[in-house]
């Protein structure tokens, strides 16, 4: 059970880390580690003791596989995370060139 | 197996790379294609209204057929909701693509732009079919990715810093859901909506029942902008193109925010009270905060963009108390009203706050400015301009014979038949202050003398924007007539039976 | 931007083509072993990043608007599509039907279309992560 316990704790790291940090890249990478956190907790949600991985051998038959779903599952999510967090990028860097800051009290525009 | 269920999603998908690779030898293609593609989309969802009926058309992608009643490939599911909500999507994207016709010259990077809308369309509709909840992620991130690009679309300070917001709401949201979705797929070993149902109703653990209800709630509640989550929705709406506004408050929070609540909260999960009562708390918060936060802007879109946050808490105000009727089994018939009701206003919204953004574009557009200050007595000047926002603002404020007023209406008897009168009163007010608030958007805008000395360059807006406008202005009178109890009877009926009987509806998906 | 020292740029002459042929092996072993479309197109993309970095912008005449690339990647796109509609229209009209003959398994032209989705895909995956790697790391620089 303390596995998926500390795959929990990781996403309160990440959570606290986009709460607390001033730094937009610092947000970006908090963000990052939230999405890493729930890709562990799929990746060992699909594990079975003593599983191989789960491209199905004709000469085993009774070998035991890990649950391919979640895999596939997190591999979808990856990409998306790589889609998102290469987009936030863009943006920072974006912001940057106009504000010529990465402080995020000083990027206050929008209020109300 | 009815293949124009895939091609929904895959049409506008395909049409966006396309966009991509020939909009950079034919310069006017991307604006009329997407046009046409949209118009397409638009009729296939209207015959799918007009043939499906009271039925459920489910759909195997790849030719996966279930294995001992246990569905194992991707279904895509069309039912009465989705349908009606495929039917919103395709009427406003195609209006708002017509209307980028003329509005979008100013910009560089049109195809951009183009390939953009046609993600965010696909995705959208990706949403609504899919069956499956990781299949809902996955449309889900596609239009929420493309609608971040759109909202950052001026990349000016304002745009930039919006959709940043936008963005880190947006990924705490959408991890928020990809942990509920782990969560449930740990304990019920399926990710199909149908057989998930199947699989809570054996039998489950209650606090982790309600843990994993919480994180889906808090994931599609910032997704739809109810009120704790709200923040984002101010900066981007009011940030992005106006046909970008106009489809984000249109459609964008209903398609992926409400729709999914709805979904899952009546079809997935058991209904229990406990989450009715918050569901119910949540509307009526942000109905009743929205509009008093919208009440003190002067930025046409963000005034707009409040107003939108209030009229979904009216709709998930309504499916609330239609939730927690059904999970007392008492009143039947008030929570079909309920549920009816909301689902009205849900389709009334998309028609006038898509018009009023396009208003508020077409203001933009001639005048270069978004502050009510700065304008006043466009009437004469913007003669369609004016008519249209006049509809859009007495439908949106509840006034006869427009469509808002029969919504709001139908959603306050159901209040007092249910005996929430708390909930009466509470509605009846926001509408009034409401109005209130339209009517300062009408008098600086429109009537008030007061800025006649400056030169106003106002003439009215080039011919596709016009088009649109009249378009949506005609649908909010049209669509008083679904307050006759025979219409309403035979266009909403199949769309709050898949609400109000969900357990049938699911159990028929699984058999399939 | 300009290149690196003489001993990274030895070096990346004589890692760069084994990365990418790893990659194109992960992609094509795709349905065999664990990895296929994106983990192989990352590789392979980590190849063209890796020459780019240790040569310099200059090295593979990149211009500001990378029209090649992003052609390559929405052709790619479009033609995984095509492909997933072919099986829409033959035989059981469902979509992503594999149509192709399955072949036996363990052998390396077996599985029907999903080598295909597996190449495909792995083209797209390499030309969109550096056209990322590009947008945000070289054209930084240009402008401001």
């Amino acid at each position: 059970m303390i596995p998926y316990w500390m795959c929990f704790a990781l996403f309160l790291v990440g959570l606290y880390g986009v709460i607390t940090r001033r730094n937009l890249v610092k947000i970006a990478i908090s963000l990052s580690i939230m999405e890493v956190s729930t890709f562990l907790f799929f990746a060992l949600m699909g594990y079975i003791e003593g599983g191989k991985f789960p491209i199905v051998d004709p000469a085993e038959p009774g070998q035991l596989y890990v649950d391919p779903l979640p895999q596939a599952l997190v591999l979808t999510a990856i990409v998306i995370g790589l889609a998102t967090t290469s987009l936030l990028m863009a943006v920072i860097i974006r912001i940057y060139r106009k504000y010529k800051t990465f402080d995020i009290r000083e990027i206050r525009n929008l209020r109300g | 197996m009815n293949p124009i269920i895939p091609m929904l999603v895959i049409v506008p998908l395909a049409s966006a790379f396309l966009i991509m690779v020939l909009g950079k030898l034919i310069r006017d293609l991307p604006g009329y294609f997407t046009s046409a593609v949209f118009l397409v989309l638009l009729i296939t969802s209207y015959y799918a209204w007009m043939h499906n009926g009271n039925g459920i058309t489910v759909y195997k992608v790849g030719g996966w057929e279930a294995v001992n009643k246990i569905p194992i490939g991707i279904y895509m599911v069309l039912d009465g909701l989705s349908v009606i909500m495929l039917c919103l999507i395709s009427t406003l994207g195609f209006l708002s693509a017509v209307y980028s016709l003329s509005y979008m010259k100013r910009y560089t990077g049109e195809e951009y732009y183009y390939a953009l809308l046609c993600l965010l369309v696909a995705g959208m509709n990706g949403v609504v079919l899919s069956g499956d909840l990781f299949n809902i992620f996955v449309f889900l991130e596609i239009s929420v990715i493309a609608s971040y690009a759109l909202v950052a679309f001026g990349v000016e300070k304002n745009e930039l810093e919006a959709s940043f917001k936008y963005q880190v709401l947006g990924g705490i949201a959408s991890l928020l859901i990809l942990f509920g979705i782990g969560l449930i797929y740990w304990k019920a070993k399926t990710l199909n909506i149908a057989d998930i149902r199947e699989a809570f109703k054996a039998g489950y653990d209650g606090t982790y029942y309600t843990f994993v209800q919480m994180l889906i709630l808090c994931g599609f509640g910032v997704k739809a902008a109810i009120m704790p989550f709200h923040a984002w929705l101010p900066d981007a709406h009011s940030s992005a193109p106006s046909p970008i506004s106009a489809m984000l408050s249109g459609v964008f929070i209903k398609a992926v925010g409400i729709y999914v609540i709805l979904r899952l909260f009546f079809s997935m999960f058991v209904i229990s009270e406990q989450i009715a009562f918050v569901i119910t708390a949540l509307g009526t918060l942000s109905m009743v905060f929205g509009v008093f936060l919208a009440i003190g802007q002067w930025d046409i879109k963000r005034l707009l963009a409040y107003h939108s946050i209030s009229q979904m808490g009216y709709v998930i105000m309504s499916a609330g108390i239609g939730m927690i009727l059904l999970s007392r089994g008492t009143r039947p018939d008030v929570a079909l009203l309920a549920i009816t009701g909301g689902l009205y206003h849900l389709i009334n919204h998309a028609a006038f706050k898509g018009l009023l953004f396009l208003n508020a574009g077409a203001l933009e557009y001639r005048l270069g400015t978004r502050d009510l200050k700065e304008m006043g007595g466009l009437a004469s000047e913007m003669p369609i301009t004016a008519g249209t926002s006049f509809v859009a603002s007495m439908s949106i404020s509840g006034i006869p014979p427009f469509n808002g007023f029969f919504s709001k209406l139908i959603i306050v008897i159901a209040c007092i038949r249910g005996r929430f009168y708390l909930l009466a009163f509470l509605a009846i007010l926001v509408s009034i202050i409401t109005l209130a608030s339209f009517l300062k958007f009408q008098r600086y805008a429109f009537y008030n003398k007061t800025n006649a000395g400056k030169d106003l360059t106002g003439k009215e807006v080039a011919t596709p924007m016009v088009f649109s406008m009249i378009v949506l202005g005609m649908l909010c009178l049209l669509m008083s007539l679904l307050a006759i109890p025979s219409v309403r009877e035979s266009l909403l009926k199949p769309a709050v039976d898949v609400l109000m009987d969900a357990g049938n509806c699911m159990s028929k998906i699984i058999g399939m | 931007m300009k290149g690196m020292t003489t001993i990274v740029k030895k070096t990346t002459q004589i890692l760069a083509g084994i990365i990418f042929l790893y990659g194109a092996y992960v992609v094509i072993h795709g349905h065999l072993t664990p990895g296929g479309g994106f983990a192989g197109g990352v590789i392979m993309a980590g190849a063209f990043i890796l020459v780019t970095l240790a040569f310099g912008g200059g090295f593979l005449n990149l211009k500001k608007e990378e029209t090649g690339s992003t052609a390559t990647e929405n052709i790619a796109v479009l033609i995984v599509i095509i492909l997933s509609l072919v099986g829409l229209f033959l035989g059981a009209k469902v979509f992503f039907l594999n149509f192709l003959p399955r072949g036996t398994v363990g052998e390396l032209v077996s599985a029907g279309v999903l080598p295909l989705y597996n190449i495909f895909v792995g083209i797209e995956v390499t030309s969109s992560i550096f056209i990322l790697f590009l947008a945000l790391v070289i054209f930084k620089e240009e402008d401001t």
